[in-house]
């Protein structure tokens, strides 16, 4: 029995796994960045 | 021809690069995420609907219960229908949530917030959170402490990302201030339904399971790490509750998922009541604020930090880390109360720490006992004891405190019986941890033929 894939094989190119890694850590970055944001203001009172 | 959603469809050629699998799981567990900033739609949906705190509370508390619930009763056909099945199942429950509250609020039905958020968006988080947990460890059989890590990082991260989203969108539809329309609350709803839509798409049009004689490059199982407790049979879900192993590992989840949720639910009026001491009302509150977002980070920080530690110490000995430690640094709070500021933050910090890790490390401590083949249905079950600990925790310390509060009692003296009872569930956890042993092999499938191994070509 032959099983359909959706790939031809080809190795993946590192742009595709850069790509899909800004995908997920851009917005991560921003919401560690307004997380930090905050942290200050336990120590400033 | 297999279908779209199938198994087969996804299996990865040689050449597929097993770095792609981690981001599929992470457009997935950064999403759904999203329920722990639940807390953010509280004052507007109390404000704009003229509700109480407990009614905005339920879309939240449903939505756990069928977290713990969908994982358990959908998690072997998880495992057979495969991860991009059980991605766009998890999809589009999620997003059906948003849009079905979007629909409650123009119509001004609140109910229809709390089915669709909290029964069809809580189904979607349960089949989300088990979604990539095997495919991830059978890609990664030399790191599944780190691989489980990344995704369960990513379930304490997406609040990271939900919170100031929610915040700027009911800001920019008028859905938040002293007199928030519900018509903008629902605009939010339906713009974070279709915002979730397109990003996680990338995680089941990415997610790709490995050939069964895939191996990584470099690795040969024969001198993989091995130990008394790690297994190369399998054991399926149906036989795993069965053991003991399984039920004094569910003991062990949801006691140190309590001894968290004891900090974590009430993060803010803990800081406010061990320290007040503030030049204003408004410095103390920017304080709090900074102290339960301290905790969040330290959350997600550990879930990565200490899960990745594992794949080099061992499951068991993290857990006595998390337990035994852990049972130590709640004492240390209890007596040292708030004369030191700065130990009270790194005593914190290191709770809440062993707080994420113990999800993160958990699906590879299930690997370890019971092998590879249904362990997504078997973090399923195991499951429960996230539900169950978030009942139990919020009840002991709110319950408690607020007792506490009643008989006039001020500052950390309001906590000390409550951390003491963390105390307590943490030794009886570490005792658990100690009490496991390898699965009998009367559990264990029956040996098959192993087929020849091929070796990834891009690890």
């Amino acid at each position: 029995m032959t099983t359909h894939t959706e790939n031809t094989g080809r190795p993946i190119s590192p742009a595709v796994v850069v790509l899909a890694w800004l995908w997920v850590l851009v917005p991560f970055g921003y919401g560690l960045y307004q997380l930090v944001l905050k942290i200050p203001a336990l120590f400033g009172h | 021809m297999a279908g779209f959603l199938e198994r087969e469809r996804i299996v990865a050629p040689p050449g597929w690069s097993r770095w792609l699998v981690p981001p599929a799981a992470l457009s997935i567990h950064l999403a759904i995420g999203q329920a722990y900033a639940w807390s953010v739609f509280k004052p507007p949906l109390e404000k704009g609907l003229g509700i109480s705190g407990v009614a905005s509370a339920l879309p939240f508390t449903l939505g756990i219960i069928m977290l713990g619930l969908s994982a358990a009763l959908f998690g072997t056909r998880v495992d057979s229908k495969g991860p991009r099945w059980a991605m766009v199942v998890s999809s589009s429950c999620f997003v059906a949530g948003f849009l079905i509250s979007a629909l409650g609020l123009y119509l001004r039905q609140y109910w229809l917030v709390v089915v669709g958020y909290g029964f069809v968006g809580g189904i979607g988080l349960g089949i989300g959170y088990i979604s990539p947990v095997s495919t991830l460890i059978k890609w990664f059989p030399d790191r599944p402490g780190l691989s489980t890590g990344i995704a369960i990082m990513g379930f304490g991260g997406g609040a990271l990302i939900a919170s100031p989203l929610t915040n700027q969108l009911l800001s920019a539809f008028g859905g938040s201030g002293a007199n928030p329309n519900p018509d903008g609350i629902g605009q939010t709803f339906l713009v974070m339904g279709l915002i979730y839509a397109v990003f996680m798409s990338v995680g089941w049009l990415l997610i790709r399971v490995p050939a069964p004689d895939w191996k990584p490059a470099g690795w040969d199982p024969a001198h993989a790490k091995t130990g008394s407790l790690i297994t190369t049979a399998n054991v399926s879900a149906r036989n795993a509750i069965r053991t003991p192993q399984f039920w004094l590992l569910w003991v062990v989840l949801c006691f140190n998922v309590t001894a968290g949720i004891g900090i974590l639910e009430r993060a803010a009026p803990i800081y406010s009541d061990f320290f007040p001491d503030a030049t204003s009302p408004q410095a103390l509150a920017a304080a709090a604020a900074g102290f339960v977002a301290m905790l969040s980070l330290a959350n997600s920080a550990g879930r990565i930090l200490w899960s990745t530690t594992s794949d080099f110490l061992g499951r068991k000995n993290m857990y006595r880390i998390y337990l035994g430690v852990g049972a130590l640094l709640y004492l240390g709070l209890t007596l040292l109360t708030n004369t030191n500021k700065v130990l009270f933050l790194l005593i914190a910090i290191l709770l809440l720490s062993f707080y994420g890790a113990g999800f993160a490390t958990v699906p590879a401590y299930l690997r370890d006992l019971f092998g590879t083949y249904q362990v997504g249905a078997i973090h399923g079950r195991l499951l429960t004891a996230w539900s169950t600990a978030g009942v139990l925790g919020p009840v002991i310390v709110n319950a408690i405190a607020d007792a506490r509060i009643a008989a006039g009692v001020a500052g950390p003296g309001r906590y000390t019986l409550s951390f003491t009872i963390m105390v307590g569930l943490l030794v009886v956890g570490f005792v658990c941890n100690e009490l496991i042993r390898p699965v009998s092999e009367r559990y264990h499938e029956p040996a098959q033929e192993q087929p020849g191994t091929r070796t990834e070509a891009r690890a």
